[in-house]
Order: structure tokens, then sequence, then C-alpha cells
């Protein structure tokens, strides 16, 4: 297990229950707590891309570059957080709210037309060019009544995305 | 790959001979209902699956499973077992260590008083040279058994010195060599250490005709796999042993074999070892410590015990590719000693994935939005 000596007390779960409001249970805050220490081998409080890298199932995810960025220096309470939407006591707001932020790249809580596209190249790849990748979001787009140049809000997400089936729950492993 | 006009084809070929991922993935990861009808926003804007597959691999993932050791606790949690546990530990470490040390000092001086003159006085006679070492190199291997109370028990034939054929065992630590050398003298194929290991590989080891490998050198493969090739047809030669997972793993699971042991055109006979946790656990972990740390570890604890199965040998069947041939071997060590499989190379240990996964992911996508495109 990691090298860090620290146990976690009932205060700091307590604290972390807290600030992922609820949405997991103790068990799997010390859970994901003997993840993140075995994870953050060099025992710096955060874990660096590296060593999520050295994870070769999270290293071959197409998004696995723009969830680094999201990771970056996260310290444990925040990295609960962070997975917080993928509990299955999330709501589907939550989780819409989640993607909206893989998307929103800069923070401005607006999603341009580039945001959709850069997210939309990370999953195709070299398997369909830029510009049938442009022609295809800019259909789809006119045809839910914006245009290439709308800038996609929160609202918007949740509008288009509450009725699909979206199922985004990973289960933590108790002991 | 042959697609209607809109696709791209990949420039990297998919490997056919690779086993199926997706096979060993748990159900409920990646077989997910292939979305059907129009393409709409939703679809597109949509990106959970992909995201619960990062997600699932930061929260738990099969390859570090592989690697994790857990420390054996002590049984001190109650008020009269503590000073038992005491007295257990006083008598491993002032008692039983230093007989250990003694007995493996003793073997030493019997070996090094053998080896010697035999290696250097009997240079013409090759063959009796040959045997006497051998018995020498069992004789040190049973000593090193002996300082760590191996309590090991050995099921199936015992291997014979035939030509054409090479042993292939799952990995565990560098001891499993060591309990397996005990009972016959294997030529081994290893990366070369550094420190006073290299010093005894350089010198005894050679003399049963080991084989070193760098990891880190692409070019290396081909020089290697001349020499086993060579190795397994000479008649005098010891039998070859083989770790084909490449790396140590935690006796849970095993990694892919390698296909290098399974392209020689002889017959492949599986060992496995199993070790019992009961008083320690065997895994060396070359992260955590290094071999003398270990090796001190297992002198101070109770004992090691384990099992070892040797195999019926196999052939490569008529159509079978090497990696198939891996695969199933693996399959057949794996269920003798109770391991899991898992898709993963163990070199991924110290390098990244190739793209071509994640480009497999891509292409499947880019397949499916496409031909939703299409649909009314």
């Amino acid at each position: 297990m990691g090298n860090t000596s620290s146990m976690l007390t009932q205060y700091d779960i307590e604290e972390v229950q807290d600030h992922c409001n609820h949405t997991f249970s103790q068990q799997e805050i010390v859970s994901l707590y003997q993840r993140f220490c075995q994870l953050d081998r060099s025992g710096g409080g955060f874990i660096s891309a590296d060593e999520f890298l050295s994870v070769p199932e999270f290293a071959v995810n197409p998004l696995s570059q723009r969830l680094l960025k999201m990771l970056y220096g996260l310290n444990f309470k925040e990295f609960v957080a962070f997975l917080s939407a993928f509990s299955s006591r999330a709501t589907l707001q939550q989780k819409i709210e989640f993607i909206f932020k893989v998307y929103d790249s800069d923070c401005n809580g607006k999603v341009a037309f580039s945001d959709m596209l850069d997210v939309l190249r990370d999953l195709t790849g070299q398997f369909i060019s830029e510009q049938q990748r442009e022609q295809v979001l800019t259909h789809v787009l006119e045809e839910s009544g914006y245009t290439k140049d709308s800038l996609l809000s929160i609202s918007d997400f949740m509008k288009t995305l509450w009725n699909s089936d979206l199922k985004m729950d990973v289960e933590v492993p108790v002991d | 790959m042959s697609s209607p006009g809109k696709l791209n084809s990949s420039s990297s070929e998919l490997d056919l001979d690779r086993p199926n991922i997706e096979d060993y993935l748990p159900s409920g990861a990646s077989i997910q209902q292939e979305p059907h009808g129009k393409l709409r926003l939703r679809d597109l804007l949509d990106i959970s699956p992909t995201l619960t597959e990062a997600a699932g691999a930061i929260i738990d993932d099969s390859f570090t499973r592989c690697f994790k050791s857990n420390p054996p606790e002590p049984w001190n949690w109650n008020v009269y077992l503590f000073p038992l546990w005491c007295f257990g530990v006083v008598v491993r470490y002032f008692i039983l260590f230093p007989a250990r040390v003694l007995v493996l000092t003793i073997g030493w001086i019997i070996f090094l008083s053998s080896f010697i003159p035999v290696h250097f006085l009997l240079k013409g006679h090759d063959k009796l040279r040959k045997n006497l070492e051998r018995c020498l190199v069992e004789l040190i291997c049973s000593f090193f058994v002996a300082s760590w109370t191996g309590v090991v028990k050995y099921h199936g034939p015992r291997p014979s010195m035939r030509p054409k054929q090479v042993f292939v065992a799952n990995h565990t630590s560098m001891i499993d060599f060591i309990i397996l050398e005990q009972m016959t003298a294997f030529a081994v194929i290893m990366q070369k250490h550094p420190g006073w290991v290299g010093l005894l590989q350089s010198t005894i080891l050679e003399s049963v005709g080991c084989i070193w490998f760098n990891r880190s050198e692409a070019k290396d493969r081909e020089i290697v796999t001349k020499k086993l090739r060579d190795h397994v047809l000479g008649v005098d030669n010891n039998p070859l042993l083989i770790f084909p997972e490449g790396t140590c793993v935690n006796n849970h699971y095993t990694v892919m074999f390698k296909k290098g042991a399974f392209e020689l055109g002889c017959s492949v006979c599986p060992v496995a070892i199993k070790y019992n946790k009961i008083f320690v656990d065997a895994f060396w972990n070359s992260k955590k410590q290094s071999f003398t740390m270990h090796l001190l570890q297992l002198m101070t604890s109770w004992a090691v015990v384990c099992d070892v199965w040797y195999l019926e040998p196999q052939n490569i069947r008529p159509g079978e590719s090497p990696i198939e041939f891996a695969e199933r071997v693996r399959d057949i060590i794996s269920t003798r000693a109770g391991l899991k499989k898992v898709p993963w190379d163990g070199y991924l240990k110290y390098s990244r994935p190739s793209p071509k996964h994640r480009e497999r992911k891509q292409q499947s996508f880019a397949e499916s939005m496409l031909r939703r495109l299409e649909e009314k």
C-alpha cells in the first residue's frame, strides 16, 4: 500500500463525506483512500499525471488527457469530490454537470463549437477527417435548433441529456 | 479494412494475433448495448460510457491489482496473544535467523570448496565436470531453500533431460528459480542484475548454461530468440526454464505470456507454482524492496510453503498461432495454481500501453457514429 503513514480519522472521513455531499458511504471513502495512497507512490499528497498514466486501463482511454487536466493537483478530498459524479447515489443533474465540466475546459460556463469538436476529435481520432467531424457536429446541432456559433450553457446540456439513458455509475470495491 | 467510403483506415494495422482484450474485461465494463437510431445531439454530447471506463480505471484496475502486496499482519491483537507473538519474534530473529545464516554459510563453504576445484581442474573432462557442477548447483539451491525452511511439495513427473523441450512457469519472485533449481538444474533466461546477484549470475549460473537478456534493448529480442533456439536443440544442454510473464506478479494473478518461448518449435512443459501465504508473502515487489531485503524477510519468517506442479507437456496445435498457444498454456497454469488471468503485458510496469488500444476504441466509436448518421 502507500507510503503515507497517516490513517484517516473519523473526523477526516466525515469532512470528506460532507465535501462530496454524501455521495459515498464511509466505507467507500476508506477504500478510496487506500486507492489514493496506492496511486500516489511518491507520497506527495496528490496523484501526478505520470502516476495516473501508470494505470494502463486509464492510459488507453481516449479522454485521458482531458481528465488529467481536471485531476491535476487534487488532494484526497477533492479527488473524492471529483469522483462523486460516478457514485450510484449521485443525481442525474450532478452527472450532467460533470459532463458539462469535461467539455467546458476553460471553465467559463459556456461550451462552444470548438469545445465539442475537441472532445469529438479525442473520441474518433484519425478515423474521421476534420472536415467530416465539423459536418456531423453542425448537422446534429442544427437539428436540435442550435447553430455553429451557439454557446451552450449548463441548462442546454440539462435539456438535451435529461431524457437520455445516462449510465455513469462506478462501484467502489469495499473489502 | 473494407468499409463504406467515408472511413479512413487505421495506419497501425490490427495485430490479428493479439488475444481479444474484450474477452477479459469484466462484464458491464464494455458490454454495452450497441446504440442505434438516428444520430442526435445528445448522442454526441453523451460521453458517459468513456468517462465511466476512465473513472472505473481510476477507482480500481486489474493491472495494479497484480502487483499489490499486502504485508502480513502480526497476530498480536489480544492480550494473551501478544506475549506469545513476542516470543515468536524472539525465536525467529534470534534463534532461527542465526541458525539459518549458519546453515547457509556452511552450504556456501561446501559449495565453493567443491565448485572451484571442479571448475578449474576438470577443464578437459567436460562431461564429468558438467555433471558435477549440475549436482553442486542443485546442492546450493537446497541449502538456500533450507535457509528459509522451505516446505515445497512437488507434484508430477520430474523434468527429464531431453532436447526439444522448454519449461515455462509463472513468476512470483526470484526464489521461484531457486525452488525449481534444487530439483533439476535448469538453464534459465534472466535479466542481468547488478550487485552480488549479478556476480552469482556471471559465475555459477554460467555453468548451467544461462542466457541473458536486456529488457531495455529492442534489438535484443532477436539475439535472444536465436540463443534460445540453439540451446533447445543441443543434446547436452540443461533443460531450459523460461518465465514468460517477464516480471514478478503477486501470485494471485497471471499477466500475459510473451510468445518467445512458444515459437521455438518444441514442446512446452508448463510448471505451476503457488505459494501459501500463511507465514510469509513470497511475492518480491522489486519496486518496494531489494532482493537482499526480500531474502532477509524470508529468513526471518517461520517458513516458505509452496506447491509446484509439473504439468503435461504441450505442443502447438495445427492452425494455432504462438500467441494462442501461449494463452492456452497460461490457462493451464492459472487453473492449476488457482490464479486469475488479466489481459495486460507485464512490461506495462515499465512503459506505457501502445496507442493501438486507444485507436481501436476510437475506430469503433467513429464507425458507430457514421453508421447512425446514415439511419433515418
